[in-house]
């Protein structure tokens, strides 16, 4: 039987007046309910759920002194991620752009960081500081900005030279730098840095973009997203510590770094702005689903790969309708 | 009386989703498979996720690191998030597979669509606030995403207040009213018939 594309239409939206049964909705959600919190009870009880305590500044200081202080020579000099990062934060560089789209750099620096006061300077200036620190952080503010640029990159280079191990670096002009950096490692150390960094002198505080940006800057937190497997460059966004599942769902956003040219930072432009257009495909994507209706193609892939025998096989078996061609 | 906007909403509302619509005691025969279960499911899955997130809201979000009953209710707000995603993911291909959105029910399909996103974003942020190592990986590495297109500016994964606010408070909010809106169009339009059904047969009415 030919049916018109009108017809039909009406007839799916239409109210349905065929063969009907019983069907009791409160019950069904009543059981529905039980059976998925029966589930949860079961999985939390025999897995519970993820914990794995956060990372803090004396762990990173005390396990890798180093590199924690090779990152706050970075922070001084101007040399570390933060420091060089662009908006949000700072004018570190222009951000990332698709063509003519600049929409990092042009929503401006609305987070404003500054990786010498706030994550050096401020922090030690909190403390009651030994003789020797207090000098150098009184030389650091009383130095012009082009000297205080010399020292700190004088020491960074000089600690890059030699790989990042401290006790190599030769003796150099420097200034307070050294000093400054062993002040904030002691600190760190002693466990004082993390409050330090999230109040910067205040009381009330619940924004942690300062400690997280500090800890992105050195190797501490990347070596310990390396050991728990979530690197984006191996579907990391989709894990979670231990043996739990994450967030699964973001398979697809995953996916594309994973993939040339997304995963290759070498590779202009897409490579090299592989966040903003990864970002700007997954929402032409999410459009895509919400708009599957309309999409010529992928709309008729149910008419023509019959699932949909399975799914309505007991309607089908008994009035005997076979699968029309399309 | 007419004319007064309460009086018009109530007929309006009355005329296109009567209480026998709402609360039915009937269905079309052709809803026969398991695969209809899934909606249904992924509902009390959210149930489950609202009512052990509100236990957890009572308590903070550092609660569950010390206490026995605090990790027990994260277990359960975590896994019925899991659950959450399964099923809603299963009803989301069913309903592709179904060609839901026939039969002037593209609302229906676009309102699911919106709230599955709306759901990512939501547990996203839950992952945010979970206070542990896993957060402060999360939001270090999401931050260059949202950076980058700028909206950064005002969505800041490494705020855990923010992030906390909005987990608990705007999104949960918006996933609601689109469950919501959701669910009032699948039973005003009601559940499509199958590909292939024959108008022929549907018009001997009730048997």
């Amino acid at each position: 039987m030919s049916i018109s594309k009108e017809s039909k239409h009406a007839f799916d939206a239409a109210p349905w007046s065929g063969k009907t049964k019983r069907y009791d909705i409160v019950k069904e959600g009543t059981i529905a309910l039980a059976v998925v919190a029966i589930f949860a009870l079961f999985l939390s009880l025999l897995m519970g759920s993820p914990d794995e305590t956060p990372l803090t500044f004396k762990g990173w200081a005390v396990s890798n002194p180093d590199n924690f202080y090779a990152t706050t020579v970075q922070e001084l000099a101007g040399t570390s991620g933060t420091a060089t990062y662009g908006a949000p934060y700072n004018k570190g560089a222009e951000g990332l752009n698709v063509g003519p789209l600049w929409p990092q750099k042009w929503m401006g620096v609305t987070h404003p960081i500054d990786s010498v006061n706030d994550f050096v300077i401020s922090p030690l200036s909190t403390q009651v500081m030994s003789t020797e620190i207090a000098s150098a952080v009184a030389t650091w503010k009383a130095a012009p900005d082009t000297q205080k640029q010399d020292w700190a990159t004088a020491y960074d280079d000089a600690i890059t030279k030699v790989e990042g191990k401290i006790s190599d670096v030769p003796a150099g002009a420097y200034g307070p730098v050294p000093a400054l950096a062993q002040g904030l490692t002691d600190m760190a150390k002693g466990g004082a840095l993390d409050a330090a960094l999230l109040s910067q002198g205040g009381f009330f505080q619940t924004d942690n973009t300062k400690q997280i940006l500090f800890f992105g800057d050195g190797s501490y937190l990347d070596d310990a997203g390396t050991a728990a497997n979530l690197q984006g460059g191996t579907w990391g966004m989709m894990n979670e510590t231990g043996r739990y599942p994450g967030q699964a769902w973001l398979w697809l956003y995953s996916f594309w770094y994973q993939i040339p040219p997304f995963n290759n930072e070498e590779s202009k432009p897409i490579g090299a702005n592989a966040d903003l257009y990864i970002m700007v495909l997954m929402g032409v994507m999410s459009a895509g689903l919400i708009f599957i209706p309309f999409i010529p193609g992928v709309k008729n892939l149910p008419m023509r790969i019959p699932i949909h025998r399975g799914i309505w096989r007991q309607y089908y078996d008994e009035n005997g309708i076979k699968r029309r061609k399309k | 009386m007419s004319e007064m906007w309460t009086a018009k909403l109530r007929t309006k509302w009355q005329k296109e989703l009567p209480i026998e619509k709402l609360l039915p005691d009937d269905q079309p025969a052709y809803v026969a498979s398991w695969i209809y279960v899934f909606g249904v499911l992924t509902l009390s899955a959210l149930a489950m996720i609202i009512a052990s997130g509100i236990v957890l809201a009572f308590e903070g979000p550092a609660w569950y690191h010390t206490s026995d009953a605090g990790k027990f209710t994260n277990s359960m707000h975590f896994w019925s998030v899991q659950l959450f995603f399964v099923f809603m993911v299963i009803h989301l291909w069913g309903k592709f597979w179904m060609a839901a959105w026939r039969g002037n029910r593209f609302r229906t399909w676009a309102t699911g669509a919106v709230a599955f996103i709306s759901s990512i974003a939501t547990a996203f942020t839950g992952y945010l606030v979970q206070t542990n190592f896993d957060s402060q990986w999360i939001s270090f590495e999401a931050k260059d995403g949202f950076n980058s297109m700028g909206v950064g500016a005002f969505f800041n994964v490494t705020n855990l207040g923010q992030m906390l606010l909005l987990h608990v408070a705007f999104l949960p909010l918006i996933l609601g009213v689109l469950t919501v809106v959701h669910v009032l169009m699948v039973r005003k339009r009601g559940v499509v018939p199958p590909i292939d059904a024959e108008p022929a047969l549907s018009n001997r009415g009730p048997q």
